[in-house]
Parts: C-alpha cells; structure tokens; sequence
C-alpha cells in the first residue's frame, strides 16, 4: 500500500516535513500504517496520543486505507 | 475583511477581535452573552514562555469547531454562538481563542461556553509549541 500523509504538530518534527508518501507491507488499514510508522520513526512510540484522521473524519485502527484517501496523522492536540 | 463580513466559526493568522465576537452573537432576544478568551500565558511550570506558534489541519479544524457549535445549539437554547481561533505567532497576552455566546438567560450562556472550550481542546486538530528561551516544546504531546 502507498499513500500520501500530512504530519502535523510533533509528528511533522519526527518525521521531518508535513508531507510524506508512505508505502508499507501487510494490512492496508490505520494500524498496518501505524505499525509501519513505528518501526521507521519509533520516537513516535513515546507520544501521549495518536490518532488518523481520514479525509478529515477521526477513524479507528481498523479503518481501510485506499490510496487515493487523505490520511493525517494527529497527535495530541492543544488548541486554545 | 470588514469585521460584519467573519463567519462564526473562523480560523485565520489575523489578530482576534472581542468586539466583533460580541458583535456577531448580540441578539435582542437574550439577556446573557458569556464570552471565553483564551490567551497565551507568560510562562509554563516556571518556565518563561516567549511566544507560542499555533499550526492547524484547517479544513477539520473548522469542521471539527462547526460540529462543537451545532451540539452546543442542539443542546441550549442558543441565538447566536461564534468561535475564533487564531494560528501562527502569537506573543505573551495575545488572545488564540474567542468564544462568545447568546442565550435567552445566563446559564446557559456560561455551560454552552464551557462546553465548547473543553470541547474545543479535545478534538479540534490544532497544536500550539511553546517557545522558551533555551529551547521549545509541542504542548501535551508527551506523557
């Protein structure tokens, strides 16, 4: 599976940039996506939260990923 | 933009007006207006802050605040209700947030504020890093 992601807050600092194409093995949903993550950039172990935002909707770790689909990786937030 | 030309749920780089917040939501239909501003604090733990730099995910930032108002009106009685988040720099004293409210009496107006900001600070994908002056850090992003 290969997919383009936006990183924001910490995770565009660990990953290095805001945009990224991925490509991984295995399932193609969030946690086949997140397992990849963490094995490459595993800083992002030590964070608070994580959550995937597909096309701009919060989904769970078993959502499918397709590879037209706008994928975001959102860590802890803190607005306000 | 003219200040009767901004949307309720806003978010921009321009400074956030008060005045227009209260503007927007006055309505003669009520006898409380309750209006939050959140504003970025001198320091943190002790640790002198000197400025804060705000980033969004904007298109879901503003869905996720267009979602926190319509439960707030699905809740409350509400007239009129804006929220106004501001992104990038923003020095010591200067207001992220506005939230100002309208409803026929006052309590409302304070739980459907309350709501919003806590609301607000749980799913809307906005992030603020706190700058010091011996380094900077991504708030609430570690245990």
């Amino acid at each position: 599976m290969k997919v383009s992601l936006l990183a924001f807050g910490i995770t565009k600092d660990i990953l290095g940039g805001r945009v990224h194409e991925i490509e991984w093995e295995g399932e193609s949903t969030v946690s086949g996506l997140l397992s990849h993550l963490s094995r490459q950039y595993p800083k992002l172990e030590g964070l608070a939260s994580m959550k995937v935002a597909v096309n701009q909707e919060y989904v769970d770790a078993s959502h499918p990923i397709n590879p037209e689909d706008e994928v975001v990786l959102i860590p802890p937030v803190s607005g306000g | 933009m003219q200040q009767s030309d901004l949307p309720f749920v806003h978010l921009t780089e321009d400074v956030l007006s008060a005045d227009a917040c209260v503007s927007m939501v006055q309505d003669d239909s009520c006898g409380g207006l309750a209006v939050f501003i959140g504003t970025v604090r001198n320091q943190t733990k002790g640790r002198a802050v000197q400025r804060l730099d705000f980033e969004a995910y904007a298109p879901m930032a503003i869905q996720e605040m267009e979602r926190i108002v319509q439960r707030a009106q699905d809740t409350w009685p509400i007239a009129k209700m804006a929220m106004h988040h501001r992104v990038g720099t923003l020095e010591i004293g200067e207001a992220a947030v506005i939230i100002a409210v309208s409803t026929p009496h006052r309590v409302n107006a304070f739980q459907a504020c309350q709501f919003a900001i806590d609301t607000l600070k749980e799913t809307v994908p906005i992030w603020k890093k706190e700058i010091f002056e011996d380094g900077e850090v991504w708030v609430s992003a570690h245990p």
